[in-house]
């Protein structure tokens, strides 16, 4: 039972690389194990047609022996052979207008936390039941049941009413055992204390043929908390799962040269001076140099430069980087611990030990109230005790009706109500809020903090004004380009193919590693690539040059913005935020983004330890920030802000880093999930207005002795009625 | 109130069934998908024939 701890959040780990790499691993075994199942996860499904095209799609796949959607966690499982990859699959599925992401099919954590959500379901579902019959009979003693009859009713209510409070009520026991042992006063032990006595009591009174048990006021409580409690675990689990639902795309091995033979190591084996192979589309394991083969690397996780680099012989590499075009060898400098990657990690960690642990709503609230209840129960027992000259059993009748109409029933369900309502909204607009308190955090937000590549622009190049360079130019380079993998050759061919382009008839296209593609057209030789390789004077812009017949022709790209950045932008400073936009990149591609979104306070070359630095400041100014971030760079930064968010491209650090990761491609969201933090974080204190408003009208009638088994019945149903119904008024 | 010795029972045997069907619906992941269940009730797929 992992309910021990009341309001405990999941573990937060002070470095997320640290946390990345054992999962990484055990992800890796995982895979081994059971390599005929994947887990793909679809952020946009919400309609039946979803459903059947999904599971149409993938069931035509060969090797796909099922495949079933779960449109409440928007993700499909496939059970196939061995050969069909997630990557495939994926592509299957983007053909019918689906985007997927791999998930970590690590089903042993996820049956681990089913099952104990399921456990809980079924003490809610036994809880239910007992109240339903044991109100039934309650009613018929409220309404005037005399003598035998009421002692019948009462002997059945408890009957049914005492297992069920020793079944149902396990995880408030153990939890206030748990509590009590480490001697602190949890919002468990009322509770606990409130199903004993009143367990206890009503079996008294019907022994002693009393008018008044409360066994319908047991089961009800243990029944409402347990609502509470079950709503609180399942947000929980989706936190828990979140950090490593989305896979960990990188497996910690490289590619180690032995004598010239390739061996797969991991990286953890891997030490100074060896020699390790990288091939093109694959990411750096270590810090190195490169001592054969040339390249282009793409440093923008690291760095935010959107621009690919050159690489050859000579050039130090960093982990983390992703070769783009061709196979490097890499003689290692630092692995492991020494790498920039781990320093990188490190700066993580400082950041989280300066980021002030943030005390919950509800938190707060139950440090507040568990001792005035008992306070409250203790000074009624002992009032009582004296003004009625001793009698026992009147006193603690009159202690345990106050503990029955205080028990935190509404306080139990206010927050987690609140959370599961506003989760499921953000959820289905395609926001996985990650940790418990994200919601309330997010309330508090004035300045956010944007991240240039891969946040904001897609860091996808896409050609600017393809169309103003002579036909002939153009259909070359889409020819040139065609053949390639890098990623400015990519958009170009892909900007010809949206354009009509005929592609002119190039042959012996050749891909030059690090430097571009060359071939023969009309019989002469034409180049597509770096500046100096096709002799063109370089713009200041990120472009790739094509040489055609003596003249150079310069394709100027820019990078896509991500869908729905602009409105997000608009949104967000309508809501009165402030809005910095801080890169790693150089600044014109920067400027430009900034006015094309309207961003007035922009930075561009910005170091990673800048950026948690510039956040560090705006915290110590008094400000909340809202950093959203995808790269290693923003890693820092997003563990010192206030909240965080990151999209679901973003590198696994970031991810585990941030509080809410976003699903889909487009960003608008980010703005609705401010408004609806700044609305839940509302609900959430109505809800405690509500609730304390019910127990200072009925904890007085309790006080002075009158109220019956039925006020607090009424009090219980009714205020937990209402904050569920406030809690569902979110929009 | 003799008929009381009867709606007892009876009462509480049907609280009894509706726990039972329950216990029989967690048991066999009927909880797992609520809106997919809800939505595949739209589909025109298997309305010809059952679903090999």
């Amino acid at each position: 039972m992992a309910v021990v701890e009341d309001f405990g959040r999941a573990p937060i780990s002070a470095c997320p690389a640290c946390a990345v790499v054992p999962a990484a691993e055990r992800i890796a075994a995982l895979r081994a194990e059971r390599d005929g199942r994947i887990m793909l996860s679809l952020p946009l499904a919400h309609c039946a047609a979803c459903i059947s095209s999904v599971e149409a799609a993938l069931s035509a796949v060969p090797g796909v022996r099922s495949a079933r959607v779960n449109l409440t966690r928007k993700r499909v499982s496939i059970e196939a052979a061995s050969d069909v990859t997630a990557a495939f699959l994926i592509e299957v599925l983007a053909a019918e207008g689906q985007e997927a992401h791999e998930l970590d099919p690590g089903l042993l954590s996820t049956t681990e936390t089913d099952r104990q959500g399921r456990d809980l379901l079924m003490r809610v579902g036994v809880a239910f039941f007992s109240m339903m019959n044991v109100m039934l009979l309650s009613v018929a003693v409220w309404s005037g049941a005399e003598d035998a009859t009421r002692d019948l009713f009462h002997w059945i209510s408890a009957a049914i009413a005492l297992p069920t409070v020793i079944f149902a009520g396990q995880p408030f026991f153990k939890s206030a055992w748990a509590s009590l042992r480490v001697g602190r006063l949890g919002m468990d032990v009322p509770i606990s204390l409130a199903l004993i006595l009143a367990s206890s009591i009503s079996v008294y009174e019907t022994w002693m043929s009393g008018h008044h048990a409360y066994f319908d006021a047991a089961v009800m409580l243990a029944f409402f908390l347990l609502l509470g409690r079950y709503l609180d675990h399942r947000t929980r689990a989706v936190a828990r799962s979140a950090a490593e639902e989305l896979a960990a795309l990188e497996v910690p091995r490289a590619t180690v040269l032995e004598d010239g033979v390739e061996v797969e190591r991991t990286i953890s084996a891997i030490l100074a001076g060896d020699l390790v192979l990288v091939r093109p589309g694959a990411r750096m394991p270590v810090d190195g140099v490169v001592i054969k083969g040339a390249s282009e690397v793409d440093r923008s996780l690291l760095t935010g430069e959107s621009l690919p680099v050159w690489a050859g012989e000579g050039t130090l590499v960093s982990a983390g980087e992703v070769n783009l075009t061709g196979p490097l060898t890499v003689r290692v400098t630092a692995a492991g611990k020494d790498s920039s990657l781990h320093r990188m990690a490190d700066l993580v960690a400082v950041a989280e030990g300066a980021k002030t642990r943030y005390t919950s709503l509800a938190d707060r609230a139950a440090k507040l109230y568990s001792p005035l209840v008992h306070i409250l129960s203790f000074s009624a027992f002992g009032y009582w005790m004296w003004a009625t000259g001793g009698d026992l059993r009147y006193a603690i009748n009159i202690s345990a009706a106050v503990l029955i109409i205080t028990c935190p029933c509404a306080l139990g369900l206010a927050v987690p109500a609140v959370i599961t309502s506003a989760s499921g909204k953000l959820f289905r607009k395609g926001l996985l809020i990650k940790h418990g308190t994200a919601l309330e955090r997010l309330a508090e937000v004035d300045t956010v903090v944007f991240d240039k590549t891969g946040t904001l622009t897609l860091g996808m190049p896409e050609p600017v004004a393809l169309m103003d360079h002579p036909q002939d130019a153009v259909a070359v380079a889409a020819a040139l380009a065609a053949g390639s993998s890098h990623p400015l050759a990519r958009a170009l061919a892909e900007g010809a193919r949206t354009e009509n382009v005929m592609l002119a008839e190039v042959t012996d296209i050749r891909e030059v590693p690090g430097h571009g593609i060359e071939g023969i057209w009309q019989g002469t030789r034409v180049r597509l690539g770096r500046a100096d390789w096709c002799g063109a004077a370089p713009v200041a812009a990120t472009a790739t040059y094509l040489s055609l017949t003596g003249k150079t022709h310069a394709f100027t790209f820019s990078d896509r913005p991500r869908p729905g950045a602009d409105k997000a932008v608009a949104a967000l400073r309508a809501a009165g935020m402030k809005i910095e936009l801080l890169s790693g990149d150089s600044p014109a591609p920067v400027r430009a983004l900034a006015e094309r979104l309207g961003i007035a306070d922009w930075r561009a070359g910005v170091l990673p330890a800048e950026k948690a630095a510039r956040v560090a400041e705006l915290s110590a100014a008094g400000h909340k920030v809202l950093m959203v971030g995808d790269g290693l760079n923003d890693t820092a930064a997003l563990a010192a802000a206030h909240v965080s968010i990151s999209p679901a491209t973003a590198l696994d650090a970031a991810r585990v880093a941030s509080d809410i990761v976003l699903l889909g491609q487009d960003m608008a969201p980010i703005a609705d999930a401010v408004r609806i933090g700044r609305q839940s974080a509302r609900r959430m204190i109505e809800n405690f207005v509500i609730s304390g408003g019910y127990n200072v009208i009925a904890v007085p009638l309790a006080l002075v002795g009158m109220a019956t088994p039925l006020a607090a019945a009424l009090a219980m149903s009714l205020s937990s009625i209402t904050v569920s119904l406030n809690a569902m008024r979110l929009k | 109130m003799e008929i009381l010795v009867i709606l007892i029972p009876v009462s509480l045997l049907l609280g009894g069934i509706g726990l039972a069907a329950f216990f029989w619906a967690m048991r066999t992941k009927q909880f797992d998908d609520p809106d997919g269940d809800a939505q595949r009730i739209l589909t025109k797929d298997w309305d010809d024939r059952p679903k090999p």
